[in-house]
C-alpha cells in the first residue's frame, strides 16, 4: 500500500515535534546547569550554551550537609532494594513454581498492597515511628521503603521466575541437585537480568521518595537528597544555575540507569503481568 | 507498576506453566514440602502486616482520636468517637477539596490516556529509526525523577527569565512577560497538569505500542478482505484488541494521579491560599502542617475510601478474573 507524500511526512514531522517537547525540559535542566549566570539571566534565553562553567555544580555540592544527604540517600535506597529483593525472591519462587492452597489469595493481596496510598498514610506512619522514638533515623525509612517496593518486586520477579523453563530445574534435580541447589545453580543465574530490571524500579522509587522523609526526619543529619533538592530554592533564592545543577546531580544516576536498562525493564513489566 | 491485563499473554510462559505441576508432586509428599511455600512467603507477609497493615490500622484508630499539639506532646490518647468524621464531613472544605481532586484526576487521566494513546499509535506507524528516536525521548522524560522534574518546571515557568514566559511574550501575548504562574489557582493547576501529563504519557505510549505489536497481522488482512477502510479496521481490530491494556493503564493512571502529592506540594505547597490542595495534600496540611493529627487521619481514611471507590470497577474485574482462573485451573 503506497502512501501519499503527506501521509509519509506528517508522522515523522509530528514525531520530531513530540521528541523535542519531551526532551526539552531535561535538556534545559542540563544546559542551565552549565551556563554562566550571565547567560541564565539574559533578556533572551541562550538556547545553546557556548561558555561552559562548572561553578554551579561547585555551589550545589558545597551546600551544607550535601555529602550527608548523598550517603543517606544511597544507604537507604540500596538497603531497601537489597532487602526487598531477598524477601521477594523467596516469595516469588513459591508463587511461580509451587502449588498450594491460597496461592491466588497471596497474589491478590500483593496486587492490592502495590496500590497502597503511602502518601496518604504518612500521619499514621509518623505516629508509629514517633511512639517508637525512632524519628530522625534511617532505620524506619529503610523499612518502609523496603515495603513500598516489595509488592512490585514480588509480582515482577514471579514473571521472571515463571519464564525460566521448569525443565532446566527438573533436569538439575534429576542430576542429583537438591531443590535449593537447583535454584542457586540454575535459576538464579538466569534470573540476573530480571533482578536487575526489577531492582531498577525499586531503586527509582526509593531514590525519589519525598513525603515520608519530609515528615519523619526534620534533622538534616538524617535527611535525603529529595528534601535537599526541594529546599534548595529556599536556601539559594533564585539561583537557578545552582538549582538546576542540583537537579542534574540528582537525576543523572537515574537517567543513565533507566536509558540503559529500559528495554529489559519494560519486558519485565509485561512479564510481571503474566499470570503464573 | 505492573500492568495487569485481562488477557494472559500466551507464549513460552504457558509452556512453563503446564510443565510445573508435575515435578513438585513427589517431593511435596513430605511435610516440609507442604509447608515450604508458606515458609517462603512468610517474610513477605510479615513485612506487609507490620509495615503496611499496621499503619493502615493505626490511621483508622487515630481518626477516632482528639489528637492535636497538646495531646501529641503529652502522649495522651483521647478518644472522641466520630467527632473528626462529623466535623470533616459537615464542613464545606472537605467536599470542595474532594470535588477538586476528582476533577483534577479526571482531566489529567483523560489527557494522559488520549495523548498517550495517540503517541502509542504514532510509534507503531513510524519507521524504525524515527521510532527509536521518539522512544528515547519518551524514555528520558519517563526516567526523570519527580522531584527533579518539578524543580525544572518551576524554572521553565519562572516569573523572571522563565523560558515559557519569554516564548509567550515573543508570540505576542505581552501580558505574560512577567507572569507569576504560582499566583493563581488555575495557572498553578495548568503547570502541574502539563508536568503530570508530560511525565505520564511515556508509560502509556510505550505500553500501548508494545501491545499493538502483538496484534496478529491476519486480523488486519481479514478486515481488509471484508472491505474495511483504515478507520473501520482501527475500530474493529485495533481498539478491541487494545481494550484490556487501555483498562489496565487507565486504572493505574487514576491511582497514580489521584495521589500526586509530590508534584502539587513541591510546586506550590497547595497554594495560592490553599486553592490547589488535592486530598493527599489537604490531609498532610491539616494533619501535619496544622497539627490536627486526628483530623488528618480521618481525612486520610476518607481519601483511601474514595480511591477504592474510584477504582472499584477495575478491581472487580481483576478479582473476578482471578477467581475464575482459580476455579478453572490449579
Amino acid at each position: 500500500m503506497k502512501r501519499s507524500l503527506f501521509g509519509r511526512v506528517w508522522p515523522n514531522a509530528t514525531a520530531v515535534v513530540l521528541c523535542i517537547g519531551f526532551v526539552f525540559p531535561v535538556y534545559w535542566m542540563i544546559a542551565t546547569a552549565f551556563k554562566p549566570t550571565g547567560d541564565i539571566t539574559s533578556e533572551d534565553p541562550v538556547w545553546f550554551p557556548t561558555d561552559i562553567t562548572l561553578g554551579h555544580f561547585r555551589t550545589a555540592t558545597s551546600a551544607d550537609h550535601f555529602w550527608t544527604f548523598v550517603t543517606n540517600s544511597l544507604t537507604v535506597t540500596v538497603l531497601a532494594v537489597v532487602f526487598s529483593l531477598v524477601i521477594a525472591l523467596a516469595g516469588s519462587f513459591a508463587l511461580a513454581r509451587m502449588r498450594f492452597k491460597g496461592r491466588r489469595g497471596f497474589i491478590i493481596g500483593f496486587m492490592l498492597a502495590q496500590m497502597a496510598p503511602w502518601e496518604v498514610m504518612i500521619i499514621a506512619m509518623y505516629m508509629i515511628v514517633r511512639d517508637a522514638s525512632m524519628l530522625n533515623s534511617l532505620v524506619p525509612l529503610t523499612a518502609f521503603y523496603t515495603m513500598m517496593i516489595l509488592p512490585f518486586t514480588i509480582l515482577t520477579l514471579r514473571g521472571f521466575v515463571a519464564a525460566v523453563p521448569a525443565e532446566l530445574e527438573e533436569s538439575a534435580m534429576v542430576d542429583g541437585c537438591t531443590r535449593m541447589q537447583a535454584f542457586r545453580r540454575v535459576i538464579l543465574p538466569l534470573l540476573a537480568p530480571g533482578l536487575m530490571a526489577t531492582s531498577m524500579f525499586g531503586f527509582i522509587t526509593a531514590w525519589n521518595e519525598f513525603a515520608l522523609v519530609l515528615v519523619l526526619n526534620k534533622d538534616a543529619e538524617a535527611q535525603t537528597l529529595p528534601l535537599w533538592l526541594t529546599s534548595f530554592q529556599t536556601v539559594f533564592g533564585n539561583d537557578w544555575g545552582a538549582t538546576m545543577a542540583a537537579s542534574t546531580l540528582f537525576a543523572i544516576p537515574i537517567l543513565i540507569l533507566f536509558v540503559f536498562l529500559q528495554r529489559k525493564a519494560v519486558s519485565g513489566l509485561t512479564a510481571g503481568a503474566v499470570k503464573g | 507498576m505492573t500492568v495487569q491485563t485481562e488477557r494472559p499473554p500466551s507464549g513460552p510462559v504457558d509452556v512453563a506453566k503446564r510443565g510445573e505441576s508435575g515435578p513438585a508432586r513427589p517431593r511435596a509428599a513430605s511435610r516440609w514440602g507442604a509447608l515450604a511455600p508458606y515458609l517462603l512467603l512468610l517474610p513477605a507477609c510479615a513485612a506487609s502486616v507490620l509495615l503496611l497493615g499496621w499503619p493502615l490500622l493505626k490511621d483508622l484508630l487515630l481518626s477516632f482520636q482528639n489528637l492535636n499539639m497538646a495531646q501529641l506532646i503529652q502522649h495522651a490518647t483521647e478518644w472522641n468517637g466520630i467527632d473528626n468524621y462529623t466535623e470533616v464531613l459537615t464542613g464545606d472544605e472537605f467536599w470542595r477539596v474532594t470535588l477538586r481532586s476528582i476533577l483534577f484526576t479526571a482531566v489529567n487521566v483523560a489527557l494522559t490516556m488520549f495523548l498517550g494513546g495517540l503517541v502509542g499509535l504514532l510509534l507503531a506507524r513510524l519507521g524504525k529509526r524515527m521510532r527509536f528516536t521518539l522512544m528515547m525521548g519518551l524514555v528520558l522524560a519517563w526516567a526523570m525523577p519527580v522531584v527533579a522534574a518539578t524543580t525544572v518546571y518551576q524554572w521553565l515557568f519562572a516569573q523572571r527569565f522563565g523560558v515559557v514566559n519569554w516564548v509567550l511574550d515573543k508570540l505576542g501575548w505581552h501580558s505574560m512577560a512577567d507572569y507569576s504562574w504560582t499566583s493563581d489557582q488555575m495557572s498553578t493547576f495548568f503547570v502541574v497538569t502539563v508536568l503530570i501529563v508530560w511525565m505520564s504519557i511515556p508509560f502509556v505510549a510505550i505500553n500501548l505500542y508494545a501491545a499493538t505489536t502483538t496484534i496478529p497481522a491476519e486480523l488486519y488482512e481479514a478486515a481488509s478482505l471484508d472491505g474495511a477502510g483504515a478507520w473501520k479496521s482501527f475500530t474493529t481490530v485495533t481498539l478491541p484488541f487494545l481494550r484490556p491494556f487501555l483498562y489496565a493503564t487507565t486504572f493505574l493512571e487514576i491511582i497514580w494521579i489521584f495521589k500526586a502529592f509530590v508534584q502539587v506540594y513541591t510546586f506550590n505547597q497547595g497554594g495560592p491560599d490553599r486553592l490547589t490542595e488535592i486530598l493527599p495534600v489537604y490531609a498532610y496540611i491539616e494533619g501535619v502542617g496544622n497539627q490536627h493529627y486526628g483530623m488528618g487521619a480521618a481525612i486520610a481514611f476518607l481519601t483511601i475510601l474514595i480511591m477504592i471507590g474510584l477504582t472499584a470497577y477495575y478491581l472487580r474485574i481483576v478479582l473476578k478474573q482471578e477467581k475464575e482462573q482459580e476455579e478453572a485451573g490449579l
